[in-house]
């Protein structure tokens, strides 16, 4: 079975700074992933949508702006609405750190701050998905 | 798992994309239920039409598909759209970057997007991504765009699922030559300059035309050269009455039918290869016989037969057993 | 130039030592890589001496500060007449909070403002707009009218600062917005003094912040050089910048060269709009990246203006020296700073600020050190502020010009960058320029190759990054974090909702009727925007104007 981990790498915000996103998602696909990018200027409701139809195991939000107590809780709860809790929310960007509790407990499972090597970001994920994938297996 | 694909294919017949995303997760990952899901939906199938859009990378295909697809939806079309990047094959990883382009379609309850890697097969559509537009016919597409990166292999492959391919081009890229010697160009139906405000295009658009004439791919269908500018729409009104005209064109001069019989034949011929040779794989050991033809007591086409007949009996005449 | 006689004995003297001394030397202690490299990873050299630079021709090459062909410093006696203008880049929240906080920096001895908007805002859209949930007023100051702008310059009288805005593509809104305060408060416009950024193509390229295509996008900005030179005398009319391709991952020639074809796409833009080369070209004004790299940076800015200045005049034509002067404002590198260990920080922006001045900088932005974490707080502004005047007051290297000018090693830098961002340009001008180079990708590829490539350098360990990858430590979350007020979205959407029920919405629509008329039609756009923003013409209504008029631009996003 050719199973391959399918992550969606989004931007929601208006902030334009890709690098970190970009920078994330050609580290997976180097780690074997199939990564989609949705570009910047992304909606909560278009990211979900994506993630919906491209049936993915994580979506990984980037966000430099200070927005993210906004938009990343309301990218969880489109998800759990449309999909239940199959799919890992990962985030990254200039997060401060008394953010990262409030953030977990709306069901981000992991911040990534800056600095944080990709490989670290990688194992997170194979291992998060390898545990969900077990437990959801038909 | 006889329950979970009831209950996938009960919210694939309402309409849930969740489900036909997950449907073509199964497939795409080979696993059995997706086999099973496949055979039933088939028979619901047949209803779509295909466009292949295929053409080198930054030719703009996404942003001509983006723009297709919101017409189509301005003409009450239910779209499909399956984005196929390549697979790396070093890392067995890809990066799918369709999407960026196509953002307003995303929330577009008319509209499915799915992107897809290659997954070993070159470059080409991958099994799974013909199967996923089985899949999206039978949830109720009227069209379904497949968009390739054109390298080689995958161009040609557009040709095994489309019952009209567009190929794009755009002024300036210098191998509009390459593509003639390359034979790339008897695959297309329509052509597209696109990029069109760009300095010499009619250039290529007479270029394009004068080989056209010397070679067409089905009888008494010239294939169309359009110019666009994808990002403003212009000429995608142009280019989706050219689809539409090439489908009359099919269905009118009874083309349509046999091109799709020879497909499915052909398919089903590549299926019948695959099956066997996955099945030589699995079942047939091979050491004995290597020995034996590396020390010239067999040589390597009885060799073959002979491991043919093991799977298929009647098929070999040196068969052992 | 020295005789070939004395290069050659170099060289045989500097081979004698290599086999002599150093290979004894590297057989008792290795050397630390087998290769040194510079922080865009181009290889260096383990001494430099004359014969690197042989090639070399003082006055054709560096010549006199003031002086064609610049490399020296633009000014004749640069910081000895004048240190260069520190500013400080702020903004956040209401135009109220940003205002007060701008008064503290003018208080604290800092010489000029640098005003930094809201995402809505650089993207056109109001506060009220479901885009702009969330990010009104976090990373800059939220301005949806003129009424903002009114209360962000209360009690600063614009005769007296100047005032650089980063703002992009909304950029003439916001300039006739700063005009029409200037009208208010009985300031002559030929006495602003300020710069807007208006640099559309590394947005495509790098920054993100575009709303219009490329084609009305010029348009705005060359209508903008032409109003401005005949209104705006001493206004810089855009800030060319290197700062964010760099951020985005550029290597330090990479800058340079993007930079400057970015630079050509608008003197070319200028010049096919009807505007002679010396009227404009003098206000141009360019914005670059001090990264961590001492030397390498401090050669970059040479090269940049060394090679800018030969562009104008032997490309161009030009024949005022001001049209050939690269005048720059610097930031130091946002993405070198860490959340480990904030206040390491510190000494980073130090040194890469010392390469700016070193560099022959016109006005300086130094980060504050908690700006990997959350947008500055006052006491990190002040360090950073503090910083600058150190160095300016007491380090001694002010106080004469270009000192490391002749240093083998810079000299050989600087000579290497102008070749290889020369290169670059070419390459571009053979895509057709900057703006095709852009639709095609080509820009935005290679800086994200030189970003994955530097990522990966650190983490294979090739690169150290102090309290990153070496050095760390296990240490608290820090306090006193700077946050944004969420009340600051719905104090701007209330105002918003008064100022419609209070204006004279009839002009209002007259205003954008006009703008309509005139943004299908080839007259100067900047007159048409002026009015709108004096009748209170909200900067989203403005803009969808535009939009509908223009088009939006869509990314070509190559990952």
């Amino acid at each position: 079975m050719m199973r391959k981990i399918r992550v969606l790498i989004a931007k929601p915000g208006l902030d334009g700074h890709d690098r970190g996103a970009k920078v994330i998602a050609r580290a997976l696909r180097d780690a074997g992933m199939e990564v989609i990018y949705t570009g910047i200027r992304q909606t909560p409701e278009q990211i979900v949508a994506a993630a919906v139809q491209e049936d993915v195991d994580v979506v990984g939000l980037s966000l430099l702006s200070g927005a993210h107590l906004h938009l990343f809780p309301k990218v969880v709860k489109l998800l759990r609405e449309q999909v239940g809790d199959k799919v890992l929310v990962i985030g990254g960007g200039i997060i401060p750190e008394e953010d990262i509790p409030i953030l977990k407990e709306q069901g981000v499972a992991a911040i990534f701050g800056p600095g944080t090597p990709t490989s670290v970001i990688i194992d997170f994920i194979k291992e998060k998905v390898g545990e969900k994938s077990q437990g959801t297996s038909a | 798992m006889e329950k979970m694909i009831e209950e996938l294919l009960k919210e694939f017949r309402q309409g849930s994309k969740r489900a036909a995303a997950r449907i073509i997760s199964l497939i795409e990952n080979e696993a059995p239920e997706g086999k099973e899901i496949l055979r039933v939906l088939y028979k619901e199938s047949g209803r779509s039409y295909i466009v292949g859009i295929t053409g080198p990378a930054g030719a703009g295909k996404s942003t001509l598909t983006d723009a297709l697809v919101k017409l189509m939806r301005h003409r009450g079309y239910r779209v499909g759209v399956v984005a196929v990047d390549p697979t790396s094959p070093f890392t067995g990883g890809a990066l799918l970057g369709d999407r960026v382009r196509m953002s307003d379609l995303t929330l577009d309850p008319g509209v499915f997007i799915r992107s897809m890697a290659s997954r070993g097969h070159l470059g080409g559509l991958s099994w799974a991504a013909r199967d996923a537009l089985v899949v999206l016919d039978a949830f109720g597409c009227d069209y379904i765009l497949v968009e390739t990166v054109g390298a080689g292999q995958s161009q040609v492959d557009v040709v095994k699922v489309a019952d009209t391919v567009v190929l794009v081009t755009v002024p300036g890229l210098g191998d509009d030559i390459q593509a003639a010697k390359a034979g790339i160009m008897e695959i297309g139906d329509i052509f597209v300059v696109n990029k069109a405000d760009r300095g010499d295009a009619d250039q290529v658009v007479r270029y394009l035309q004068s080989i056209l004439e010397q070679q067409t791919k089905t009888e008494g269908w010239l294939p169309p050269v359009i110019k666009t500018v994808a990002w403003r729409g212009e000429g995608v009104e142009e280019l989706l009455d050219a689809v539409e005209r090439h489908r009359s064109f099919l269905v009118n001069s009874g083309h349509l039918d046999p091109l799709r019989k020879m497909r499915l034949k052909e398919e089903i011929i590549e299926r019948v290869e695959r099956l066997i040779f996955a099945r030589l794989k699995k079942e047939v050991r091979m050491d004995g016989v290597l020995e034996e033809v590396y020390s010239r007591q067999l040589d390597p086409l009885s060799a073959a037969e002979a491991l043919v007949g093991e799977i298929i009996p009647q098929a070999g005449s040196a068969g052992r057993k | 130039m020295l005789k070939e006689e004395a290069l050659q004995a170099i060289r045989a003297a500097k081979d004698a030592w290599e086999t002599q001394k150093v290979q004894k030397a590297i057989a008792k202690h290795p050397e630390r890589h087998e290769q040194f490299m510079t922080g865009s990873g181009y290889p260096v050299e383990r001494l430099y001496t004359p014969v690197d630079i042989a090639d070399l021709d003082y006055l054709r090459d560096l010549g006199f500060p003031g002086e064609y062909p610049f490399t020296r410093g633009v000014q004749p006696t640069m910081y000895r007449g004048r240190f260069w203008t520190m500013r400080q880049y702020a903004g956040f929240g209401t135009a109220e909070e940003s205002n007060q906080r701008y008064k503290f920096l003018l208080s604290q001895g800092q010489t000029g403002l640098s005003v930094a908007f809201d995402l809505p805002t650089q993207i056109g859209y109001d506060s009220d707009h479901p885009m702009a949930e969330g990010e009104v007023g976090k990373v800059g100051v939220a301005i949806d009218s003129l009424a903002d702008m009114e209360v962000l310059f209360n009690e600063i009288p614009l005769d007296k600062v100047s005032t650089s805005m980063t703002i992009n593509a909304p950029a003439a809104i916001l300039l006739c917005m700063y005009m029409a305060v200037a009208e208010k408060q009985g300031v002559p416009f030929n006495k602003l003094r300020g710069t807007i950024q208006n640099d559309i193509l590394k947005e495509y390229a790098a920054r993100g912040t575009y709303i219009f295509p490329p084609e009305p996008s010029m348009r705005l900005i060359t209508d903008i050089f032409a109003f401005c030179s005949k209104e705006l005398p001493e206004w810089n009319t855009i800030s060319i910048s290197g700062y964010h391709i760099r951020e985005a991952g550029a290597t330090a020639a990479q800058e340079i060269a993007f930079t400057l074809a970015d630079a050509i796409a608008y003197v070319e833009a200028a010049l096919k709009a009807g505007l002679q080369v010396d009227e404009f070209a003098p206000r141009l004004s360019f914005f670059f990246n001090a990264h961590n790299d001492f030397f390498e940076e401090i050669a970059k800015f040479r090269a940049a203006r060394r090679l800018w200045a030969k562009i104008m005049k032997e490309r161009f034509g030009a024949k005022d020296p001001r049209s050939m002067m690269l005048r720059f404002h610097t930031q130091t590198a946002g993405c070198t700073l860490t959340a480990q260990q904030p206040m390491n920080n510190i000494v980073r922006v130090a040194i890469q600020a010392l390469a700016a001045v070193l560099g022959g900088t016109q006005s300086l932005h130094t980060n504050s050190y908690d700006e990997a974490l959350a947008l500055p707080c006052e006491e990190a502004v002040r360090i950073a502020l503090r910083t600058q005047q150190i160095i300016a007051y007491e380090s001694g290297v002010a106080e004469t010009i270009d000192p490391l000018g002749g240093s083998y090693y810079v000299e050989a830098l600087t000579n290497r960058l102008e070749k290889e961002a020369q290169d670059y340009i070419a390459k571009i001008d053979a895509m057709g320029g900057a703006v095709k180079a852009i639709e095609q990708g080509y820009i935005q590829r290679e800086i994200q190759d030189s970003a994955y490539r530097y990522q990966k350098e650190v983490e294979s360990g090739r690169r150290t990054v102090v309290g990153v990858n070496k050095f760390q430590m296990e240490e608290e979350p820090p306090k006193n974090l700077l946050k944004v007020d969420p009340a600051v979205g719905e104090a701007q959407k209330k105002k918003l909702k008064e100022l419609k029920a209070q204006r004279d919405n009839r002009q209002v629509a007259r205003c954008l009727e006009e703008l309509r008329r005139v943004a299908s039609s080839t007259e100067n756009i900047i007159p048409a925007i002026y009015e709108a923003v004096k009748a209170y013409a909200t900067l989203g209504e403005i803009c969808d104007v535009l939009r509908d008029v223009f088009g939006e631009y869509r990314p070509l996003d190559i990952v």
